[in-house]
């Protein structure tokens, strides 16, 4: 099963618009949409999440089209962790993670898969240590892994992070990264934006590097995130190189001169 | 304590404040001569229930508004006058005081009922497509355009007397509704109450925020009409048959909140009952103390519920620090 843009193309209000974008993205791989500001990165994700309408192509999960699934079952297939980690009001860790079932719900109250989603998703992220206590009292590496265990609550087959890393300290995006991987390993999609390049070229299996709203290029780190391409796409003079034990370094020595 | 715990104490104080209100008054009416065929019986079947009935009902549906309309706007600050339906509800009333339509039977209940389903279809227009911000700024401008109206109606009343009959149901009152009064509202209320009852889940997901909620199948389109129509028909009611009472939609999802915690689902019946708590309660302190004619019930929950709250604050204040 892959999730899939034909062609796409997005042009609506204030969003980034896109441009007969092509891509697929495969279940067990860490995927990474890359690109600068503006370049329409978060608009694809919410295309894929089925949470914007294209204007022209397809997104599809397999051979279904994203925009006509039903919300609830889209919402039980594909699960998205938003931009910016946004909570309301201060409910227990517990309850944030319990709403990752929501699309589940059947009735009133927690059903039995429900109780052991929920806690099989908090022993993942280490968030059971503080189940009861308020989101607002978290640190925000506690909160990200609590949102990142929404996500997972919902057992979705396909995990969608938008900047999961925004605000974290170097540790607590390890953490994130490291569970994102885990869950690739074990067999789900995952897709995520990427605003730091060192990440992306440590994590990612597949990467997708956007420009302008168009696809600049696509397929393997190593093949895509290039010296060349990144001086085209972000400006930038960057060295890349292998180190002792073959794990691809990236090191930004400046903006490119004109 | 868990949530039935706590809920079935808040019914059992429901039940409480609809006996006081039942009983207490310049005559005290105790439940054996609730039957009595004597003044006192009358006094209760025909003053004291409909009278109770609707201090039950209206504080139920404010109560119930405030916590939706905060869930839903993520804010604490909310209250069922944001949408302007309150307002509008208030302007058809005044002009049917104004024109004397009000003398017709039901008319002045129609007529706010008119205002009401006004706000409601222009409130639906506006929403289309929008967030939740653009909907409750069109809400906000209703709302000042019908205060605006109804100042004007007020301004150009023929002779005082007039005016201050408007001023004085504006303000609003529980005082000698009858029976029927209560009858008509109740269904508008209650289809209302339903509605705004179904919004639980959705109102939890939108902790989220919207893209959140969006992702977790949550139709947000659905959502605005459920909180549209259900604010519209059992706020309008309620304005139609009592004017305007404020604080009770504002306040008392804060007062539950600190009880049973923030989530938006849990505190939607408790803030049913503690609204109806806190309107029963207040219209009959307002029967007992004593005054030239008698405190108007707007007037009664504000004295009443301004200090509570602002002692509230100070202890959560101390939690919080």
């Amino acid at each position: 099963m892959n999730l899939n843009v034909q062609n796409l193309g997005f042009a609506h209000g204030n969003a980034p618009t896109l441009e007969g974008v092509s891509a697929t993205f495969e279940a067990g791989k860490f995927s990474v949409i890359l690109g600068p500001n503006g370049a329409g990165k978060s608009t694809l994700l919410a295309c894929l999440a089925g949470l914007r309408k294209p204007s022209s192509g397809t997104a599809k999960l397999g051979d279904e089209d994203i925009t006509a699934m039903p919300a609830p079952t889209r919402a039980k297939r594909i699960g998205l962790l938003p931009q910016g980690a946004e909570t309301h009001w201060a409910i227990t860790s517990e309850a944030l993670v319990a709403l990752g079932r929501i699309p589940h719900a059947r009735g009133a109250g927690a059903s039995a898969d429900d109780r052991r989603a929920i806690a099989a998703a908090m022993s993942a992220t280490a968030t059971d240590g503080f189940a009861q206590r308020p989101i607002t009292q978290l640190s925000g590496g506690e909160r990200a892994r609590v949102l990142l265990a929404r996500v997972l609550a919902g057992e979705p087959e396909w995990i969608l992070a938008d900047e999961p890393l925004a605000n974290l300290d170097p540790g607590y995006q390890l953490d994130i990264l490291d569970l994102l991987l885990q869950q690739a390993r074990g067999g789900k999609g995952v897709v995520a934006v990427l605003h730091d390049l060192h990440h992306a070229v440590r994590f990612a299996d597949h990467v997708v590097l956007l420009h302008q709203g168009f696809v600049f290029a696509q397929g393997a780190v190593d093949d895509v995130v290039t010296a060349r391409n990144l001086a085209t796409v972000y400006g930038i003079d960057a060295l890349l190189s292998k180190d002792e034990e073959g794990a691809t370094q990236l090191l930004i020595k400046g903006k490119m001169r004109s | 304590m868990t949530w039935r715990f706590m809920t079935g104490v808040l019914l059992l104080l429901t039940l409480a404040a609809f006996l006081l209100s039942l009983m207490a008054g310049k005559v005290w009416i105790w439940p054996m001569s609730w039957a009595a065929d004597n003044a006192n019986g009358w006094i209760f079947l025909e003053l004291r229930l409909p009278r109770a009935l609707l201090g039950l009902c209206i504080g139920a549906v404010l109560g119930l508004s405030g916590a939706v309309l905060q869930g839903y706007l993520r804010n604490p600050l909310a209250d069922p006058t944001v949408l302007g339906v309150s307002a509008s509800a208030a302007l058809g009333g005044v002009l049917a005081i104004f024109l004397g339509i009000n003398l017709v039977p039901f008319g002045l209940f129609g007529c706010a009922m008119i205002g009401a389903g006004a706000s409601i279809l222009l409130l639906l227009a506006i929403g289309r497509g929008g967030g939740p911000i653009g909907f409750i700024l069109g809400g906000m401008v209703l709302s000042t355009l019908a205060g605006a109206l109804t100042a004007f109606v007020i301004s150009i009343a023929p002779n005082p007397f007039a005016a201050s009959e408007i001023i004085n149901w504006l303000m609003g009152a529980l005082t000698d509704r009858l029976m029927e009064d209560v009858l008509t509202a109740l269904p508008f209320m209650a289809i209302g109450a339903l509605l705004l009852l179904t919004t639980g889940r959705a109102l939890d997901a939108l902790t989220l925020g919207e893209n959140g909620a969006k992702s977790l199948g949550v139709d947000l389109f659905r959502l605005q009409w459920l909180i549209v129509l259900g604010v519209g028909l059992s706020v309008g009611a309620s304005v139609a048959v009592s004017g305007v009472v404020g604080f009770v939609g504002l306040i008392v999802p804060h007062v539950i909140r600190s009880f049973y915690g923030e989530q938006p689902s849990r505190i939607l019946v408790p803030s049913a009952l503690g609204g109806a708590i806190l309107t029963l309660t207040a219209d009959s302190l307002v029967r007992l103390i004593p005054a030239p004619g008698e405190m108007r019930l707007g007037i009664a929950m504000a004295v009443l519920g301004a200090p509570f709250f602002l002692l509230l604050l100070l202890r959560y204040r101390k939690g919080a620090a």
